[in-house]
């Protein structure tokens, strides 16, 4: 393997992280305070097809990401209504969240295939973005890859130090306790379902502004399922999901190397699998190995909760 | 806390029960109206070509049975499997698998004759479908892994695996390249039963399947079993019940129920193996569960209707001009008002007290 | 609906001459749900430095009016006055800022989470220095002698240590009233006597204290005036130490309490109806506790009661009787003499086991399903409910209906869904259930918890005339009275360990506290 390929290659990484990274922030504090959103998948197409959408009709990337994370957080605002208030079931919720995105994203976006778009700028810093090798690795990113460093940042500090995180916690680990002692489940949840959402949608748009500057339907290809395997195989921890997520960056490599070398002669499909296998190998991995990563759970996820007093 | 207050009901009501999906099918409908409105589309021609039109002639009808039977199937297996809380997302993979081993056996017997061929091919594509559940199956009943990211999963897998073989080394070696097997023989096509239309065997199946799945749950120790396991997993094991097992029969039922319409589909109204089957049966399968709240018989109707969203839609969608997606959305919102409306059926509103100020009253 | 926060209105025209003002007084409090009035004008008057007691059996109405003290729930008719002027609290909040801590029955604590966490939930406004509140946390807890490590995680905690957690939260905020829910149902005698020790420091220093409980020597110790409620009306405010424990019981109960006949002592048979031979078994989950070589013997017609303290093994010993969990070996469980330890739930009802465990909603009992549905649950190895595997709900609705009769269950009949039914009719149509199916064994766990003084006469009538006829009872149970008062011998179970059973009448109250909290003879047993 040639250094010059290393280059690329984490580029590669990046790009395949940073969106299950953004939207698997998002849901680990959604599933921090107890509640199960399995509708990552339709919220990413949502934010991904409408932040397409804005920055073809109005040139502006911030709008853009700003109409991203609102899509988002539009379906996630349906899923809190029919879960925390109708105290639906979750998962059929998060399901249907899904099979909705879905479709209303394929709707939204007809007449958006095929349009050309400006991806999202790079970062260029003079000097520094051109360092040859990690020059444009650490300085020549776009906006969404940093601010997904960040919010790993930001959620793991939130979640460990801050007292609304001590907060959130405790909604996830006895939502029946926090009540009795005054604090407002429902309305923690209601937050962090939102949260969840506008990270989703970020992530989405990430694949349609940078990652391939493009619409096309159903683009996540399964990439919010994975998002959700990542918070589980990170212990609902960010920086742990932030590893993950790279690592995953890591096995789309080995799709793409052993594609491209042409040293092995295997189907492509098959290795389009791979991302799929990992996910089912790694939930098995956590599944059975004695690690306390089993009990980090939030004690009350998908429960719904009903204050009685 | 004073305000609204949202109690369980422990009794359900009958009449709510069997009247909330009605409800949720009419907000639908009005959405969707409003927003046919909003696009400037002729709503009125659109719920005509999707509701109306399907049954105006006997072939259409066929068309809506056609597409009803593998639903349904297939929900009947899903909605025992959500009653005991064990979530198979993944039937649209074991419908795959299912089809892969019934295209397998077909192209392994083509050229001869017998009618042994389509009986094994059932076979066969219940085996295929049981097997792909059996691997989350498996994982859930041995490990307690995740069963709706497993099954999840494997449905890409399973989906890419068609992909390579139809691509691959079952690609007609006579089809001018497309990817797509070579066209079942005589031996080897559910054939139509009624002149003029494709119904196929298939459908007097999925009206037993439902039949023998209602039996199942209402009077049988499994049924009860599984009933309970759903409810109150404690008691399950009090009475003795194995959740194990209820995980493996939740699972094999739906992949071979899964698995036997895969075989349905490719040997009857498609004829041959090809890279996509289904459009999504195997997820509208579970809102045709839902929609049919879980009950065999409820199922069969909800599958009527949501195999008409589908052949009503494509009309519309050549009729008036909406674009193909419109089905897929319509389902979700079909299933969001579904669960809206399931709490009113199993939860009552009251208001709970007022403050009084202190010196007052 | 508004929020209306705090609000404190004008003082009432007439200052009552006399004593001081009254820290917190109730007039006239009104609470209903729905038809049941569970507070019915009640009036209370806590003075500062006062130990106070709440008097009354479950269901009186004393959980009720100290939500209604505490902001967790609105009176519908009626005022608080707090030294002497109206308040409205909507919120917890608002009254922990009037200096009201309480202290309840069933912790609000987080398991995976440190002391010092839990603490910091429970404080209003944001402390975001954590080491100071370390230091403070060990100050307070050093003061008032509730030793507490604020590092410690809640899951390596004993249950009176979590209360203590409770107690130091509220008194970090300086309360002036403390109220304490039923503190001493989940303690060692041992334990309690330090709690005592604690409150009465606490009154010394000016905090009074509202005291609930159902405890009448526990009352007659520390308390220095009692409101007695029943029914959801104040029937008496007295002095207890004045009064005899009778006395008391009487004004609670509002009839003769009849104290339950103490078995006579019988020479039982030889015949074992359920043995247990050195039963190990693995925690199952992190928060459990494990058990440690159990073993111990019950003839038929003995009743064998083991008495403990919440978290100590009871359930892990319930499931591993039941069959819901398997032992290691087959020989370590006997029913009716025959190996049953690797033998699941159905296997030994069919050998004769019955078991009726802690929890009536979801364990015991499905509440969705009807009388009927429920008793496929049990009554499959020994009635003929299921013919080649279809279930024959006539033969089941017919047995339903007996249970419904011979014990007296309230309900709509044997269709009705069981969670229409109330706590005790609940209780005594499961243990019915197991009953009528004429068990060689039964195993019971807290069979009357929760429920009201008939329905406790009649389900422990029951259990005494099940073991005349022969079955061989074991009662597990954190009331050591009823304990005393049916068992033929009595074990002990701490720590997952059962402590070796002695004929009841050989033992003290102190003895059996003794046990309880982990020390046999002069050494500490270590779990």
């Amino acid at each position: 393997m040639r250094i010059a390929l290393l280059g690329p290659m984490l580029l590669t990484v990046i790009g395949a992280a940073t969106p299950l990274l953004l939207a698997a922030l998002g849901e680990v504090v959604t599933e921090r305070s107890g509640v199960l959103n399995l509708g990552v998948e339709g919220m990413m197409l949502a934010g991904a097809v409408l932040g397409f959408a804005t920055v073809v009709a109005s040139g502006s990337h911030l709008l853009g990401l700003l109409a991203a994370a609102a899509a988002g957080a539009a379906l996630a605002l349906v899923f809190a209504v029919l879960t925390l208030t109708l105290r639906a079931n979750q998962v059929a919720t998060g399901l249907a969240l899904t099979i909705f995105g879905v479709g209303l994203s394929a709707l939204v976006g007809a007449g958006f295939v095929g349009m050309p778009v400006a991806a999202l700028p790079r970062l260029a810093v003079p000097g520094l973005s051109d360092l040859p090798g990690l020059g444009p690795l650490i300085f020549g990113q776009d906006v969404l890859v940093y601010l997904s460093l960040a919010m790993t940042i930001a959620v793991a500090s939130f979640l460990s130090r801050r007292r609304s995180g001590l907060i959130l916690r405790a909604c996830g680990e006895s939502d029946v306790a926090a009540h009795a002692i005054g604090y407002h489940v429902i309305r923690v949840r209601y937050v962090a379902v939102l949260f969840g959402g506008a990270m989703s949608g970020l992530g989405g748009a990430y694949l349609s502004l940078a990652a391939t500057p493009m619409w096309i339907e159903n683009m996540t290809a399964g990439r919010g399922w994975i998002a959700l395997a990542l918070v589980a195989f990170g212990s609902w921890r960010a920086w742990r999901i932030c590893a993950g997520a790279y690592l995953f960056g890591g096995v789309t490599i080995v799709q793409l190397y052993v594609q491209g070398s042409g040293r092995l002669h295997v189907p492509s499909q098959i290795m389009s699998m791979l991302p799929y296998l990992a996910t089912v190998a790694l939930l098995t991995v956590i599944a059975s190995g004695p690690w306390r990563s089993r009990l980090d759970a939030p004690a009350c996820l998908g429960k719904p909760f009903s204050p009685s007093a | 806390m004073i305000g609204w207050r949202i109690e369980r009901r422990y009794e359900v009501s009958r009449a709510l029960l069997y009247s909330t999906p009605v409800l949720a099918v009419v907000l639908t409908l009005t959405m969707g109206i409003a927003l046919f409105c909003g696009l400037g589309i002729d709503a009125w021609a659109a719920l005509y070509y999707c509701f109306i039109a399907p049954f105006e002639t006997l072939s259409s009808i066929g068309e809506v049975l056609i597409k009803a039977a593998p639903l349904s199937m297939m929900a009947v297996g899903l909605g025992i499997g959500f009653r005991a809380n064990v979530w198979n997302i993944g039937a649209e993979g074991q419908l795959t698998l299912g089809a892969v081993a019934a295209g397998g056996v077909a192209l392994l017997f083509w050229g001869h004759e017998g009618s042994f061929i389509l009986p094994l091919m059932m076979l066969a594509g219940i085996a295929g479908g049981m097997l792909w559940a059996a691997i989350p199956a498996f994982l859930k009943a041995r490990l307690n892994v995740n069963e709706i990211l497993t099954s999840l999963m494997l449905t890409y897998v399973a989906g890419l695996l068609l992909s390579t073989l139809v691509y691959g080394p079952w690609k007609d070696p006579e089809g001018m390249n497309f990817p797509q097997s070579r066209m079942f023989s005589i031996w080897e096509t559910a054939a139509p039963l009624i002149a003029g239309t494709r119904i196929h065997i298939g459908v007097p199946l999925a009206f037993v399947v439902a039949l023998a799945a209602a039996l199942l749950v209402e009077r049988t120790l499994i049924g009860f079993a599984i009933k309970v396991a759903g409810l109150a997993p404690n008691a399950a094991r009090y009475a003795g019940f194995h959740r194990d097992r209820v995980v493996w029969l939740a699972f094999l039922l739906s992949g071979g129920l899964a698995g036997l319409a895969g075989m349905l589909e490719v040997a009857g109204p498609i004829g041959q193996l090809v890279p996509v089957i289904t459009p999504g049966y195997g997820f509208t399968a579970i809102i045709v569960a839902f929609l049919g709240r879980l009950n065999p018989i409820g199922i069969m109707a909800a599958g009527v209707l949501m195999a008409l969203s589908y052949v009503g839609g494509e009309n519309a969608q050549i009729a008036v001009g909406l674009p193909r997606a419109v089905t897929g959305m319509f389902q979700g919102l079909l299933l969001f008002f579904l669960l809206a409306t399931d709490c009113l059926a199993r939860y009552r509103i009251r208001w709970v007290g007022r403050v009084r100020h202190g010196s007052g009253t | 609906m508004s929020r209306m926060g705090l609000q404190i209105g004008a003082p009432p025209p007439m200052a009552p001459s006399g004593r001081q003002v009254p820290l917190l007084e109730t007039q006239g409090l009104v609470k209903r749900f729905g038809a049941l009035v569970a507070n019915d004008r009640v009036d209370l008057a806590v003075h500062a430095g006062e130990v106070h007691a709440l008097l009354g059996e479950n269901g009186a109405g004393k959980s009720t009016l100290v939500k209604m003290l505490y902001g967790l729930l609105q009176p519908d008719a009626g005022h608080i006055l707090w030294e002497g002027y109206p308040v409205v609290m909507t919120e917890p909040r608002y009254a922990r800022q009037l200096g009201i801590g309480m202290v309840f029955q069933h912790f609000a604590l987080f398991e995976a989470m440190t002391v010092a966490e839990n603490i910091a939930l429970g404080l209003d406004g944001s402390r975001r220095d954590t080491h100071a509140l370390g230091t403070r946390i060990r100050e307070i807890s050093e003061h008032y002698g509730l030793v507490l490590d604020p590092g410690r995680h809640v899951y390596d905690l004993s249950v009176g240590e979590r209360q203590r957690i409770e107690i130091v939260r509220c008194l970090l905020q300086a309360p002036r009233l403390l109220i304490m829910d039923e503190p001493t149902s989940v303690l060692t005698p041992q334990e309690t006597e330090r709690l005592f020790a604690t409150l009465q420091q606490l009154a010394h220093e000016g905090c009074a204290i509202l005291y609930i409980s159902h405890k009448l020597e526990e009352i007659r110790a520390l308390c220095d005036c009692a409101t007695i409620m029943r029914a959801g009306k104040v029937v008496a405010t007295c002095d207890p130490k004045s009064e005899t424990a009778r006395g008391l019981a009487h004004l609670m109960i509002g009839s003769e309490f009849r104290t339950a006949v103490r078995r006579a002592p019988r020479a039982s048979s030889r015949q074992i109806g359920l043995e247990v031979a050195g039963l190990s078994l693995a925690p199952d989950s992190t928060y459990g506790t494990g058990l440690t070589e159990v073993s111990f013997a019950v003839a038929a017609g003995e009743i064998l009661g083991i008495a403990g303290v919440a978290g100590n093994g009871q359930g892990e010993l319930v499931a591993a009787l039941s069959g819901e969990r398997l032992a290691a070996r087959d020989d370590q469980v006997w029913i009716a003499g025959q190996r049953a330890g690797r033998l699941g739930p159905t296997r030994r009802r069919a050998l004769g086991l019955s078991v009726v465990p802690e929890e009536r909603h979801g364990h015991g009992a499905v509440l969705e399903l009807s009388l009927t549905d429920n008793v496929f649950l049990t009554g499959r190895a020994r009635l003929p409910l299921v013919r080649r595997g279809f279930l024959q709900s006539g033969a089941a609705r017919r047995f339903a209906a007996q249970v419904i009769a011979s014990f007296g269950v309230q309900c709509a009949g044997p269709d009705a869904p069981a969670g229409s039914l109330s706590g005790g009719n609940l209780q005594k149509f499961i243990i019915g259930r197991e009953i009528l199916q004429q068990p060689g064994a039964l195993v019971v766990a807290q069979p009357t918890w929760g429920l009201d003084a008939a329905a406790v006469a009649t389900v422990q009538q029951s259990l005494i005339e099940l073991a005349q006829n022969g079955c061989a009872v074991v009662i597990i149970s954190q009331d050591l009275d009823e304990l005393l008062a049916l068992s033929d011998r009595l074990a002990v179970i701490h720590g997952g360990r059962l402590l070796a059973a002695q004929p009841t009448e050989a033992l003290s109250v102190d003895a059996i506290g003794v046990m309880m909290g982990g020390v046999v003879g002069d050494k500490e047993v270590v779990p």
